[in-house]
């Protein structure tokens, strides 16, 4: 295993999660109540036992990088190895930015060679999964490929939303197909992949040079190499999600609170670890109702909670009921609110008697592409005050002030 | 200025009985995720003090467990830190710590060659939240020698069981009374002790090797009319687990039922640190009623939770039921099982219908025990 370095992907926006990744980058949102979504990856990799690990960013990358420092939570605190966080930077050839997730790596490749690695492990940094890569490595190297691609089944009639990969009978990738509108297979590449890295390296270099190629991994470099013939699929049947828009969000968070979850974070044998803050533990009063829910540290819950991740140092007042949400950290909620379908944002104040997801739904008005659901968004450090009225599909900007008594019809939005 | 701090954890504390069979009463996991030294630790590191010395001798490995490098309190540094302090075999001989200021003086080495011009001593065993930052500018402006933290116990503390001081009018200790019934006063010293450094070691330095080993008793009382001793007024939450069972079980039970003292604990003059043990939020399942408690991290419930304290990582299972009790990490209650009025410590189980029920006193179940 010393002869692996994994990278991690983390330079995204994430557009599709709208108003949640407008102030901190993807991979920095908040998950199941006190992890950010990193997390998952990262503590793949130290459970699989992979310490030599960089982190590429880009998009708004401060909160992510205070969120990773050093590594300690990851024991990626290390003499040897350890967490590196790699931003883009310039030379006297002017490159600045990264321009695609190949051009991402290949403007790395000095950092991976400083390991002479074997193997290069690429990864996202903003899907939930549990995956031991270890597993993956082997079926690398029982295959001797070049190259392996995780791959999901998903059903047909999903698979135009990923890129596909069409295999022979031995699992090695014959054809790539990108968004297919008529799918040949059902196999979905996850975006973890396992290269050879005097291979990939050179591949990288030559992709580079190529001005016609937009420097992606699925979409470049994965189709340029397929004539090798020893490009492999790893058929991955274990739990994989990309929270990528707002309703996948909400219900992979929802999928958690379930009473037998399909990713069960309980399990002692893979932790995830996280840098969260020193809080005491939470306090259920006697009015409290709570059902199906993830509550974490610091919570002070006095009204009800039904089908909800509860994030640290929220407080939930009297008489508030809370139903299918998600409540990220240091949210405070006053007393008689209703709050159904809504994912709240960190830091932010909601006074009394607010109702946040009433009526019937309508399209957005801001963008019905990214709000396209009955699911409210409220932005980080907004202050919603009293007797407010919100609608379902609404959207309130990060760091807005929603006055008193203000009534936003469903589709809405205060940005 | 620097502080030097000291903490006292090497009690045996025989009042707590089972819950210290296998830990210093420091060690104690007290309010659903601490442990008791997390306070006055916490405390010091929240007063600027960079520099920690604990004295441990009473079966100290799960409070080093605890401790271990003191990241957890920013104590892993290369200027200041944690020092353990254990009692050591030397060229001199061999003793165990046989009273504070024995430990302390057995450990002079470490106030020789500090730069500090203070120590703060406090105990492992207390349970408040004090910046001592105020202490130390009470202590310059009454230009004292040595100062006490005391505090005005009201009746629902045993007075007989603390040790009490008298003042004057400048707040200054004229008389201290150790355990006695019916005090002339019930304002009791709380085990904390501000002095300067090197006065603290001339007086170890001039009693000790004569057979003075408690630091109070025999070191500062004797000197009561020459030195210049004041008592701190301390205003706010203070309790001692040491008092026993029942003491520890109040403690826990005012934490969950007074939302201003969880505050003034948690949230004000800076926060408690612990270890950090990576547990996922709790869990509460459709059948899970809870009822005024306090739920730590790692928990999954799906029975009845009334009135009681769950550490990190305990399972209720559906149909359990959980009434007036402390429940310590890693313990699962099954499936029907009742607990009442109960302390259970830690990797406990209680099988599929049992009953567990204290009356007047709360039953107490050993560490990894099965019923």
């Amino acid at each position: 295993m010393k002869n692996i370095v994994a990278l991690i992907l983390a330079g995204g926006q994430g557009t599709r999660l709208g108003v949640l990744t407008e102030k901190i980058a993807k991979p920095a949102v908040q998950f199941g109540g006190k992890y950010r979504l990193i997390d998952f990856t990262l503590s793949n990799c130290v459970n699989s036992g992979i310490y030599k690990v960089g982190v590429l960013t880009q998009y708004k990358p401060h909160l992510l990088n205070k969120h990773i420092g050093i590594g300690k939570p990851w024991d990626l605190d290390r003499k040897d190895g350890g967490v590196t966080i790699l931003q883009p930077y310039f030379t006297e050839k002017e490159k600045v930015w990264f321009s695609g997730t190949a051009d991402a790596v290949y403007q790395n490749i000095e950092f991976v060679d400083e390991y002479s690695p074997e193997y290069v492990l690429i990864l996202s940094g903003d899907h939930v999964y549990s995956m031991d890569y270890n597993e993956l490595i082997d079926y690398h190297i029982s295959k001797s490929a070049l190259a392996t691609v995780a791959c999901l089944e998903v059903p047909l009639s999903e698979a135009n939303r990923f890129g596909i990969m069409v295999t022979d009978l031995e699992n090695r990738i014959v054809e790539f197909q990108e968004k297919p509108q008529k799918p040949k297979s059902n196999l979905a590449s996850l975006g973890i992949y396992i290269f050879q890295w005097d291979f990939i390296r050179e591949v990288l270099i030559s992709d580079a040079k190529n001005p016609e190629s937009s420097h992606d991994f699925g979409k470049d470099i994965i189709p340029k190499i397929l004539e090798t013939s020893r490009i492999f699929a790893f058929p991955f049947d274990g739990y994989w999600r990309d929270v990528g828009t707002i309703s996948s969000y909400l219900e992979a968070n929802l999928e958690l609170t379930r009473p037998i979850p399909a990713f069960n974070i309980h399990d002692k044998n893979w932790r995830i670890y996280t840098h969260s803050e020193e809080m005491p533990p939470a306090y259920i009063s006697k009015e409290a109702k709570i059902k199906n829910s993830l509550i974490s540290e610091g919570c002070e819950i006095y009204g009800s909670i039904e089908n909800s991740v509860i994030s640290q140092g929220v407080e939930v007042g009297k008489g508030s009921v809370i139903k299918n949400s998600v409540i990220m950290s240091k949210v405070k909620i006053g007393d008689n609110c209703y709050i159904e379908n809504t994912i709240i944002a960190e830091n932010v104040i909601v006074g009394n008697s607010v109702k946040i997801g009433v009526g019937e739904f309508a399209e957005s008005k801001l963008n019905s592409k990214i709000y396209n659901s009955e699911i409210s968004v409220i932005g980080m450090d907004s202050i919603i005050k009293d007797e407010v009225t919100i609608g379902k599909n609404c959207v309130i900007g990060n760091e807005k002030v929603v006055d008193f008594r203000i009534t936003l019809e469903s589709g809405d939005y205060i940005y | 200025m620097r502080v030097l701090g000291l903490i006292l954890a090497g009690g045996k504390s025989e009042k707590l009985g089972k819950l210290v069979y296998k830990r210093a009463s420091a060690a104690l996991p007290i309010a659903g995720k601490y442990r008791a030294i997390d306070f006055t630790l916490s405390n010091m590191v929240n007063s600027d003090i960079i520099k920690v010395g604990v004295l441990t001798q009473y079966n100290p490995r799960s409070l080093m467990d605890h401790l271990g490098s003191g990241k957890e309190w920013n104590l892993d540094r290369k200027k200041g830190g944690l020092y353990i302090l254990q009692p050591y075999i030397g060229l001199n001989g061999q003793y165990w710590y046989r009273g504070t200021a024995d430990a302390i003086f057995q450990n002079i080495t470490v106030l020789k060659r500090g730069e500090e011009d203070y120590v703060l001593i406090g105990s492992g065993d207390h349970i408040y939240k004090m910046i001592y930052n105020d202490l130390y500018m009470y202590h310059f402006t009454k230009g004292a020698d040595i100062t006490l933290v005391t505090k005005e116990l009201d009746e629902s503390y045993n007075i007989k069981d603390y040790g009490t001081v008298v003042v004057n009018d400048d707040m200054r200790v004229i008389e201290f009374n150790e355990k006695v019934d019916n005090p002339p006063s019930r304002r009791a010293f709380l085990g904390i002790y501000f002095i300067n450094k090197h006065l603290l070691m001339d007086l170890l330095y001039t009693i000790v090797p004569d057979g003075g080993y408690d630091l109070l008793l025999d070191v500062i009382l004797p000197k009561i009319n020459e030195l210049k001793v004041y008592a701190y007024d301390f205003k706010g939450y203070w309790r001692n687990i040491k008092k026993g069972i029942d003491e520890y079980f109040r403690i826990n039970m005012e934490i969950i039922e007074n939302r201003g003292i969880r505050e003034e604990l948690f949230y004000k003059n800076g926060k408690v640190f612990t270890k950090l043990k990576d547990f996922p939020p709790a869990k509460f399942t459709a059948t899970s009623i809870v009822d005024n408690s306090v739920i730590a991290d790692g928990c999954v419930i799906s029975g009845m939770v009334k009135n009681s304290v769950l550490f990190r990582g305990v399972v209720v299972k559906a149909g359990a039921r959980i009434e007036n009790s402390i429940i310590m990490q890693g313990t699962v209650i099954e499936e029907g099982a009742t607990v009442k009025n109960a302390i259970i410590d830690k990797d406990c189980i209680v099988r599929e219908g049992q009953t567990l029920i204290g009356d007047f006193e709360p039953v107490v179940l050993e560490k990894r025990m099965i019923v």
